[in-house]
């Protein structure tokens, strides 16, 4: 009687029927929405761990080969060098931006910056630099990306260097900072490698600037990355001090 | 086999030692890992004998060439000791010995044709045949090599005298890439021949495959 009253006595009366199982669908719509949204949440938040856990793998890996590769370097072992009809021309110009954005460092404004475990910290200007016991080397630069290119380098030893500003050669790390805004860091054992040179020319010309003006770290013992330009301090510590592209997943040690 | 009859009976074999099957299918992960990712990184700059052609992004690991290099180096080792775990039972257990060998060329020609006229016999899975023991030994030289010219790639300096058998960094990334090239053409052969004679699949799980033996009324 009453339902046959609800249904066939007035429209307010099912309109409000309806309204509720509007309400109700709405409801449950919400519902099933907040639950689908809640489980996709759930599910990205579950995708977010495991692609942090696979990450933290890749990091892990990416320490362990630090290690091997710091074991597998052999401080004796010289990277070939090579005549000098083998020099690429012209050189190939990398860099975390394009050759039009290459920075101009100034001479007259410029000062080497030495800081950490140093004794002489005296800022060193462009021509103390020239002034230091020079030598030259044609050797392969390997970049990361696959390509190789032979030049020539000329500059002060690295392991001299660090002798003569009496750096702790016991500490573990050499971090640098580069006009350009790049930075990277060495371990100890590769700073003190013979072919380790502050270059200060290429094919006996003052290193142009895209090149690395006026001095970059040149290491024929590690990927170009490792190889900063334009450098305006550097400083010997214990703690890692990471890089550019090391810090965004690039292997730290890059030995090659 | 015409004397087969209702008395036959269906016997069990193991034909692949657990060594092998564990093996296997830590090699099959680790590969796919290195070749999907060893891909991006030769994205990042083609061999320039082969011209500018790239491995289209989306069946690329890693992202990007510092993401697709922590993968490769990561899996690197899986593979590698993998390998040596698989070699070294391989060469003291016998297996090698027995299953591989001999390989003779006039075999291994007539048992190829064979196989593509699709007339190939499979009746005993514990045995390859000849096409497949040149196969598996081709694969696992290729595997050998791709290892031997990854350590020149990565340690050109260090390990020189070997990357120098490869006529050198460059060399060495062509060496990589052409027996890159030669296992994934055999693993597409060797994952076809699985489809054609899908009861080898199972068999690199259980180990075990049946075969038919007549019965005692012969």
């Amino acid at each position: 009687m009453s339902n046959a009253g609800k249904t066939t006595t007035s429209r307010p009366g099912l309109s409000e029927q309806s309204t509720r199982q509007i309400e109700l669908i709405e409801r449950r719509l919400f519902l099933q929405r907040g639950l689908s949204l809640g489980a996709l949440s759930l599910l990205s938040g579950c995708a977010i761990t495991e692609q942090d856990s696979v990450q933290r793998i890749l990091d892990n890996m990416s320490y362990w080969n630090d290690r091997a590769q710091a074991a597998i370097f052999d401080p004796r072992r010289l990277a070939r060098e090579y005549t000098e009809s083998a020099i690429v021309d012209p050189f190939p110009f990398n860099a975390y931006y394009s050759e039009d954005e290459v920075r101009v460092v100034d001479e007259k404004s410029y000062k080497l910056e030495l800081s950490g475990l140093i004794t002489s910290r005296k800022p060193w200007s462009v021509a103390e630099l020239h002034a230091l016991p020079q030598f030259t080397q044609v050797t392969n630069h390997i970049c990361v990306e696959g390509w190789s290119a032979i030049g020539k380098w000329g500059g002060v030893r690295f392991s001299e260097f660090l002798a003569r500003v009496g750096a702790d050669t016991t500490a573990k790390y050499v971090g640098f900072k580069c006009a350009d805004d790049y930075y990277t860091s060495i371990d100890m054992a590769t700073a003190l490698h013979p072919q380790t040179q502050m270059t200060l020319t290429f094919r006996d010309q003052l290193l142009p600037p895209k090149y690395g003006y006026p001095m970059k770290l040149r290491m024929p013992t590690k990927l170009g990355y490792k190889n900063p330009k334009h450098i305006v301090a550097m400083f010997v510590t214990n703690t890692n001090p990471g890089g550019y592209w090391e810090d965004q997943g690039y292997n730290w040690f890059g030995g090659s | 086999m015409a004397t087969l009859n209702a008395s036959a009976g269906v016997d069990w074999i193991r034909i692949h030692p657990l060594v092998v099957r564990v093996t296997h299918w830590v090699n099959a992960l680790a590969v796919l890992i290195m070749v999907t990712s060893g891909w991006r990184i030769y994205n990042a700059s083609p061999i320039p004998i082969f011209g500018t052609w790239r491995f289209p992004n989306e069946i690329t690991l890693g992202g990007w060439l510092g993401g697709a290099l922590q993968w490769h180096f990561a899996a690197m080792w899986l593979f590698a000791i993998n390998g040596l775990v698989y070699l070294v039972y391989g060469i003291v257990s016998g297996h090698f010995r027995r299953k591989m060998l001999p390989i003779r060329p006039v075999e291994v020609l007539h048992d190829v044709q064979e196989a593509l006229r699709g007339r190939l016999a499979h009746d005993d899975l514990s045995v390859y045949n000849a096409a497949q023991r040149a196969a598996y030994v081709t694969l696992i030289i290729v595997l050998v090599v791709l290892v031997a010219s990854g350590l020149a790639i990565w340690k050109p300096v260090q390990f020189q005298p070997l990357a120098d058998l490869m006529g050198g960094f460059q060399g060495a990334r062509i060496v990589h890439f052409v027996a890159m090239a030669t296992m994934v053409a055999i693993v597409i052969v060797h994952i076809a021949m699985v489809a054609m004679v899908p009861r080898t699949f199972p068999t690199m799980f259980t180990g075990r495959a049946r075969r038919i033996v007549a019965g005692r009324t012969t």
